[in-house]
């Protein structure tokens, strides 16, 4: 998204002052507002445990807020409102489902089990999956666990794509790997992304905007936005904005503490 | 020992049981034992002979099969809807289970006269012990095995619009479905203690354990023995049956146990141009 069509894009959702603390246990949010356009790939970084997960789930319309509310296109948020994709980290996928099977969840439960082969293995071949689909998760590496994942996220043609730090749990040539296939795919099939990551290279090189979470109960404290061109490559890494733009993020969090 | 490591199982315990066997004659010949305190293999075989030439094994058999198959059936089916109360409702949970694990102190054997009086059916006595005995291992394992299963796809489900039923046949059952097998295992063979005990207190003329009670009343060790064996053929053979569902329906274990595609000849390959 380059800046002068900001204004003419959609806002898909946002968040006005939403807190939350869990009933039997901590205070995580406070106040936590952002906008995410349609379209926009947005990333979020921050410490580990300051409310991520939880801010993610919130979006997802999986938990309510304590305060504040969630708006999707200008409607207070309830779940099921708009169908979502989401991938996690790990364990996302059913071990007694083959590949195919997983991608084709989505589908099933949404009640359209009959015409979804194509689209099952549009999305297959999309992640490159090809010749996997009666293969059972247990069998396959993290990488080609996490593109099922992203398969199964998108099958269903979500508005938003909603990723918990989904290459987490990979070796980092894998993790880099998987941050360019995420590319290719996000641009054969554009979708408002957000994305929990601990990874500042992997938010910049593929975000729009860094949003930086810190302090307890944790708010949004930064807002860093990327003026990479698109498509991005990973040979972008090499650019002076892009060194900009990680130093920034990179300071944004020591400051939040 | 190495030799022996690399027989079919079907050899290794056709040696282990020509081996006890053979101690056990050793054992009766030498050490000159009463036929009627330690009868030996011989004494047995003869005696086996006879109840089967003469249909009683096989009637008292099939009396024991029909109480023991119900009573595991029944209990699994009582198990399953307390057990998913049990995992789903903190409330019930501390509402039900201290008595559950009370009643598990009182041995079957105590309270089965009791539900002979109550349950009029000799029959219907019978399987309720069984019942009684199945109960609660699996109950046991179908709660853990429902607590087992990961809130990310609890989360996921749940973004996917996912009804209640949805998310019992699609996520909990499968999910669990490894360790309520587990459970239905240990379940198999004590459903046949259960049916045995049912007879032990409701000995009307009829199953193994009817037979057990008056051959040794009769002295009749040697049949004494041939009841104990055709019990364990049972409850093998029950054992045996859940193995043999348990391997169909967790094929997907089974197999990813033991391939990893990515390991194998042509993974990388496809990675190579997955990732292109
Ligand atoms: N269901 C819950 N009930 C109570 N507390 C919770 C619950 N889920 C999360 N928390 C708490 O909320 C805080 C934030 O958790 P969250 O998982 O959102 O962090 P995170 O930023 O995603 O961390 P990480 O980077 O390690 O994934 C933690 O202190 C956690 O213990
Ligand atoms: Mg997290």
């Amino acid at each position: 998204m380059s800046e002068d069509n900001n204004s003419a894009t959609a806002v898909l959702l946002s968040a006005e002052q939403v807190s939350l603390a869990f009933a039997d246990g901590p205070h995580v949010l406070q106040d936590v507002s952002l906008t995410i356009r349609a379209g926009d790939f947005v990333a979020l970084v921050g410490p580990s445990g300051v409310g991520k997960s939880t801010l993610l789930r919130l979006l997802a319309g999986l938990l309510t807020p304590s305060s504040g509310q969630i708006l999707l296109q200008g409607q207070p948020l309830r779940l099921h409102a708009a169908p979502i994709g989401i991938v996690f980290q790990r364990g996302g996928l059913m071990p007694w489902r083959t590949v195919w099977q997983n991608v084709q969840l989505p589908l099933e439960l949404m009640g359209n089990g009959r015409h979804v082969s194509a689209r099952v293995q549009e999305m297959i071949n999309l992640v490159g999956l090809q010749g996997f689909e009666h293969v059972y998760p247990a069998q396959l590496s993290g990488g080609m666990a996490q593109r099922v994942a992203i398969a199964r996220a998108l099958v269903h043609q979500p508005s938003l794509l909603l990723l918990d730090e989904p290459f987490g749990a990979l070796d980092a040539l894998t993790r880099e790997r998987m941050a360019q296939e995420l590319l290719r795919i996000w641009h054969l099939m554009p979708v408002t992304v957000f994305m929990v990551t601990h990874s500042i290279a992997e938010a910049v090189l593929l975000a729009d905007d860094v949003l930086v979470m810190g302090g307890s109960p944790a708010r949004i404290t930064h807002h860093i936005r990327v003026a990479l061109p698109r498509p991005r490559k990973l040979e972008m890494e090499g650019t002076a904005e892009f060194h900009h733009c990680a130093t920034a993020v990179r300071r944004a969090i020591e400051a939040s503490g | 020992m190495s030799w022996l490591n690399k027989q079919p199982t079907w050899l290794i315990v056709l040696i282990s049981a020509l081996a006890l066997l053979g101690g056990w004659h050793l054992l009766v010949v030498w050490g000159e034992y009463d036929r009627f305190i330690l009868p030996g293999p011989v004494d047995v075989g003869q005696q086996m002979k006879i109840v089967v030439a003469d249909g009683r094994l096989l009637r008292h058999s099939l009396v024991t099969i029909s109480e023991v198959i119900p009573g595991l059936l029944i209990g699994c089916a009582i198990a399953v809807p307390f057990g998913y109360l049990l995992a789903k409702s903190p409330l019930a949970e501390r509402l039900i289970s201290p008595y559950l694990i009370a009643s598990q102190a009182i041995p079957v054997i105590a309270i089965a006269p009791l539900l002979t009086i109550w349950v009029q059916s000799t029959y219907w006595a019978r399987v309720l012990v069984a019942i009684l005995v199945v109960f609660f291992p699996i109950l046991i394992n179908i709660v853990a095995g429902l607590r087992s299963v990961p809130a990310e796809l609890y989360d996921l489900m749940r973004s996917l619009q996912a009804t209640r039923w949805q998310i019992f046949y699609k996520l909990e059952f499968p999910a669990a479905l490894p360790v309520i097998l587990a459970g239905l295992k240990v379940g198999a063979t004590l459903s046949v203690i259960g049916a045995l005990v049912g007879e032990f207190v409701q000995p009307k003329s009829q199953g193994l354990g009817y037979l057990l009670v008056t051959s040794r009343y009769q002295f009749k060790t040697d049949l004494v023995f041939v009841v104990l064996i055709a019990l364990a053929v049972i409850a093998l053979t029950m054992y045996g049956l859940v193995a043999l569902l348990e391997k169909r329906l967790l094929r997907w274990q089974y197999l990813s146990n033991r391939t990893n595609v990515t390991r194998g000849k042509n993974g990388p390959q496809k990675m190579a141009r997955g990732g292109s």
